[in-house]
């Protein structure tokens, strides 16, 4: 008997349960297809968050106040921002941008708009915050020097003050004073909740003079040389820090706060990693409980399958035959069932699952097939291999 | 004479163990040439079934040795066994045996498809085979759309498509009425007239009347052996009636 008709003996066990082969096949066609699924699903949550991180800056530190009520003692000065461009203490330092921000409303032409975040600082913050300029210019040190009226608008700004028109030259009005926009920022992907092109940018001094006042800065942004080097630059600029508010360096609280965009994603990469094994897991229980579907359908059937390998035995088929016979089709029901459970999950991936875009992990479909075949041929040959080694009238007499 | 087809000696067969112990045979003897045509009777749990399994090689006895064909059947292997089965024996269970879901052709064509013959080839015999046991146009049906009596054919028509040297029948007429059961018999008839060995269990005196030998189990044991024609020449019933000499007077009980 060659393999051809033991593949068509096959075919027809299938065709002959045809309710059982579907139950099977479904059960598989779930687990694989909740595997791959959680596992994208997890994937593409930590992908986002990463990307968003990103935006930020990896090679840049922020330094913020934590002093509450706004003590002078306390505070972040201007002073202490150029403390920092120090060749001696801190080498690894490119660039600081002392930052003061604050909302204000922005008038053109009897058009209103209040403005998220107008940010007071100097030309080096574009390329710190990777917020560069797409139309027109960034102001310059002379800008800042002098204390000039300039600004540069977000997106969201130019379309709800300019709609249609070409906002460049323009003059708006914030805080009573007219500033002359001199740029339009890139659109950039928002980084929570509120709208990153929902900003202005003005030099500091300007904003000092016209909406903050000469008080504290509400945070300095510290460009390091190198990627690599924002942990040197993070300790420089505590040594700095703590010398000039007076920090005992045995202390453990400062009034000054470090944030670290490539620390912040780190611990959000492991953070996502546990997330997806943690989903991978979920997905595992959901495979393992498929498979324990199949099981169960298979036990079920063992009673009349066990008869029938009796029957087949005693008409003279060889072990190996019967064998054959039942692991193909197991194995054509676990194929053909992580086959469809496959794309199942690449259809699902199309689209978003509680408001994240699933990126597939290539591996996850190795692994999911790899189990569901296991199973499949694990609890639909077992018994098979079972009854197979029976003498005839014991597996006839099977119950 | 040539080697005896099968040969039993002190064929025990035991059940369970301690208070449930069965003796359901205890030491059968018996030698079957080739040719012969037997059948065995005896009331209900007597042990024929048993003896018929273990016949067919579907079973295997407590103790006592069991040559088929010459060779000791305990040492063959697996695959020995089944081309045994397949090529040398046509066995008909006395609960039919047929695989549900599957057409009785198909189920016909099992034997065929387990010995290697072409699917055509396997479809052609299938169908001749339904044809002698009167079930051609019930070919396309399931086990399950046929009448008791159907299905015991089906599983005759099985028994007989690999055309095997050996029959053993279990009770192969038991559902089957008068005319139904003379087709049958004619069939056994014509095949024993063609010089194949067959053993046939029943509880019908008629059917036990046309073998050429008739056993009586009782208990597990052998108790009459009757010689009711000669070994050489065609049973009673074989179609032309060449030997219509008063074969029932010929009978003698040992
Ligand atoms: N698998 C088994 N386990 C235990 N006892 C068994 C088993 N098979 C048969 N027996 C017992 O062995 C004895 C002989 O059984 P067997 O089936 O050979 O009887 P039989 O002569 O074929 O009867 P019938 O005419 O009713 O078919 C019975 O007493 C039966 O209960
Ligand atoms: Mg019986």
């Amino acid at each position: 008997m060659n393999f051809f008709e033991v593949i068509r003996f096959s075919l027809r066990g299938l065709s002959a349960n045809k309710l059982r082969s579907a139950l099977t096949m479904l059960g598989i066609l779930i687990g694989v297809a909740a595997v791959i699924l959680l596992v994208a699903v997890g994937n593409g949550s930590a992908k986002a968050i990463s990307d968003r991180i990103e935006a930020l800056g990896t090679n840049t530190i922020t330094v913020m106040s934590t002093g509450r009520g706004g003590s002078s003692s306390t505070s972040l000065t201007k002073d202490m921002a150029d403390a920092l461009i120090d060749e001696e203490m801190a080498p690894d330092v490119k660039s600081v941008s002392p930052v003061v921000s604050s909302s204000a409303t922005m008038t053109y032409e009897g058009t209103d708009h209040s403005v998220g975040t107008f940010v007071g600082t100097t030309p080096a913050w574009f390329t710190a915050s990777t917020t560069p300029v797409g139309r027109g210019s960034a102001f310059t040190d002379d800008d800042v020097a002098q204390g000039r009226r300039v600004v540069v608008i977000g997106k969201t700004v130019a379309e709800e003050l300019f709609p249609g028109v070409d906002p460049l030259d323009k003059q708006v009005t914030v805080g009573g004073a007219l500033f002359t926009i001199v740029g339009v920022l890139e659109d950039k992907s928002s980084t929570g909740f509120d709208d990153a092109n929902d900003r202005a940018v003005a030099p500091l001094t300007a904003v000092q003079q016209v909406l903050t006042g000469y008080g504290a800065l509400t945070s300095i942004v510290v460009e390091a040389a190198d990627p690599d080097k924002v942990d040197a630059v993070q300790g420089q600029v505590s040594t700095i820090l703590n010398q000039k508010l007076d920090v005992d360096s045995s202390s453990t609280s400062t009034p000054y706060r470090i944030q670290n965009a490539s620390s912040l994603l780190e611990t959000q990469s492991e953070t996502a990693a546990t997330f997806t094994t943690l989903l991978g897991a979920v997905a595992a229980i959901s495979l393992l409980v498929g498979g324990i579907g199949i099981t169960n359908i298979m036990l079920v059937t063992v009673t009349e399958r066990t008869r029938e390998i009796g029957i087949r035995k005693a008409l003279g088929a060889p072990r190996r035959v019967i064998l054959t016979q039942f692991l193909i089709e197991a194995s054509l029901l676990s194929v053909l069932g992580g086959a469809l459970g496959v794309a199942a999950a690449l259809i699902g991936s199309q689209f978003a699952i509680v408001g994240v875009k699933p990126v597939i992990v290539p591996s996850s479909i190795g692994y999911a097939l790899g189990v569901s075949i296991a199973i499949g041929l694990f609890f639909g040959g077992l018994p098979a291999a079972r009854a197979a080694r029976l003498r005839p009238i014991d597996a006839l007499r099977y119950e | 004479m040539s080697r005896p087809v099968l040969q039993v000696t002190d064929l025990k067969k035991i059940y369970g163990q301690g208070e449930a112990t069965v003796h359901a045979l205890r030491g059968v003897s018996l030698t079957v040439e080739r040719g012969d045509y037997l059948a065995i009777m005896g009331s209900s749990g007597s042990g024929k079934s048993t003896l018929m399994n273990i016949l067919g090689a579907l079973d295997i006895p407590s103790s006592g040795q069991y040559l088929l064909d010459g060779v000791d059947v305990s040492r063959l292997s697996d695959g020995q066994l089944a081309l045994a089965r397949n090529r040398l024996i046509g066995f008909i269970f006395q609960a039919f045996n047929l695989i549900p879901r599957t057409s009785a052709v198909a189920n016909v064509e099992l034997p065929l498809a387990y010995a290697g013959v072409k699917p055509k080839e396997r479809r052609r015999r299938a169908m001749a085979a339904l044809e002698v046991v009167g079930l051609a146009d019930r070919a396309g049906h399931e086990p399950n759309q046929l009448s008791g009596g159907q299905q015991q054919r089906v599983a005759v028509a099985r028994a007989l498509v690999t055309e095997p040297a050996l029959l053993l029948a279990d009770e192969p007429t038991g559902n089957l009425d008068s005319k139904s059961t003379d087709d049958v018999l004619q069939v056994f008839d014509d095949l024993s007239a063609a010089g194949r060995t067959i053993v046939i269990i029943t509880h019908e005196r008629e059917v036990g009347d046309r073998a050429k030998r008739l056993i009586r189990l009782v208990d597990g044991g052998i108790v009459t052996d009757t010689r009711q024609s000669p070994l050489h020449l065609p049973p009673v019933g074989a179609a032309p009636v060449a030997q219509g000499r008063a074969m029932v007077a010929g009978r003698h009980t040992r």
